[in-house]
């Protein structure tokens, strides 16, 4: 019987053990990534944020009705010329994959504008955009850094409001959609 | 049927003697001192309210212990982001002057490893201080020791509460000496390559809402400024 009890202890030790190192305590859901490849070898792959439906917060001083409702935005001449956003952002399919934060300002050192992408399960970006809009309302800009699926890409990005041409009753206005073209590159071909 | 009784017995021994190795493991848990207190070079610091209801806005996915704040802030249901949470913050200079805003995405990582005292989240920071520049930190958190010295305290106090004072780094990464890694986007901090470390000072926390009482601080390392040649 002691033996048995002892045999017991071991046996509970060792799976509870092994069920700590073998089994995930976390798995974060993930999308089947959706990339073409691009003729130059590059990754193509598009998100779009739906307006108004992605939108979480837009942080912008002199707001009628803020949002979220609630949204208490700090009133401090600081943040006159900034706009700060957040979206839920979609793959070409139409499924969350992650969240995004939009930046918008200008103050003495110049006009900004930058992304951060935040998928749970492959990594973030951050895009760095030209302030001035090309022909078409296109706006472009570039990868300044990211993590892991992220990391050690080089590449463009554009950003470009889509509007909604569906006429469905309950569409949402349009999207908000950046098109990135990412590669790895050696530190040979830096 | 006896033996079987105390071999169930005896696994639930086991299994407890292992929480408690786990759970009392003096070698695991995070170094509470930060890298960056012995660096010579100037360091930014920049300071947050890391309690849900004083953020300007923190959402997750609605369920969780900490209710999103505004109360009708969209949620992060869907299940990509289920295990993140998203926080804007207004950040404060070591003055306390307003300094500039803090956007923190901060998701479960895949890499915890609870037998190791990892319990690890990814987060990200994207920062603007209006008149110096804009900022992208990458870190990896290690909250284990938040959880061993605040989270289970409270879960076992009669009150369901835990008061008392505790300063520790949340940053455990990807650096080598536990740092975070910056990227400077635009102002004073284009191009620079830097890094910081995050921690959090604790005072009050309650197991139905969450942290009551908290303030975050990053502190970022500027690099040495350049000294021309003798």
């Amino acid at each position: 019987m002691l033996k048995t009890f002892i045999v017991g202890i071991f046996l509970g030790a060792a799976a509870g053990g092994s069920a700590l190192y073998f089994l995930p305590l976390v798995d974060q859901a993930r999308e089947n990534s959706i990339i073409n490849v691009t003729p130059n070898g590059s990754n193509s792959e598009v998100f779009h944020a739906n307006i108004p439906t992605d939108r979480i917060m837009i942080g912008a001083p002199g707001q009628q009705t803020p949002l979220p409702t609630g949204l208490d935005w700090p009133t401090d001449d600081l943040f006159a010329g900034t706009r700060a956003e957040l979206f839920k952002i979609r793959n070409a399919k139409d499924a969350v994959v992650g969240v995004a934060s939009r930046m918008s300002a200008s103050d003495e050192n110049g006009n900004l504008i930058e992304w951060v992408l935040h998928l749970p399960a492959r990594g973030s970006a951050y895009f760095l955009m030209q302030p001035e809009a090309m022909t078409g309302g296109y706006r472009s800009g570039e990868l300044r850094t990211g993590t892991r699926e992220f990391s050690g890409l080089v590449g463009q990005v554009t950003e470009h409001w889509v509007a909604d041409t569906t006429g469905i009753e309950d569409a949402p206005a349009g999207r908000i959609e950046l098109r990135a073209g990412l590669a790895y590159i050696t530190e040979e071909e830096l | 049927m006896r033996y079987l009784l105390v071999l169930a017995g005896g696994m639930l021994l086991g299994l407890a003697g292992l929480a408690a190795v786990v759970y009392y493991n003096p070698m695991t848990g995070a170094n509470n001192l930060s890298p960056l207190s012995v660096t010579d070079n100037e360091v930014v610091r920049l300071s947050y309210a890391a309690a849900a209801q004083d953020t300007l806005v923190y959402t997750n996915d609605g369920e969780s212990q900490v209710a999103p704040h505004p109360p009708k802030v969209l949620q992060l249901w869907e299940p990509t982001v289920r295990l993140t949470t998203a926080t804007v913050n207004v950040l404060a200079d070591s003055r306390g002057q307003i300094a500039g805003l803090g956007v923190k995405f901060s998701s479960h990582s895949e890499r915890t490893d609870v037998l190791g005292g990892e319990v690890l989240v990814n987060s990200v920071w994207h920062v603007y201080l209006p008149g110096r520049g804009s900022l992208f930190i990458e870190q990896s958190e290690n909250y284990w020791n938040y959880i061993h010295e605040i989270v289970v305290p409270a879960y076992r106090s009669a009150g369901d509460n835990w008061r008392g004072t505790w300063l520790g780094n949340l940053t455990s990464g990807p650096g080598a000496l536990g740092t975070a890694w910056v990227a400077g986007g635009s102002g004073q901090f284009e191009g620079m390559d830097i890094e910081a470390v995050e921690a959090l000072s604790a005072k009050a926390y309650s197991v139905d809402i969450g942290p009551v009482a908290m303030t975050g601080e990053l502190s970022i390392e500027l690099p040495a400024a350049d000294v021309p040649p003798e």
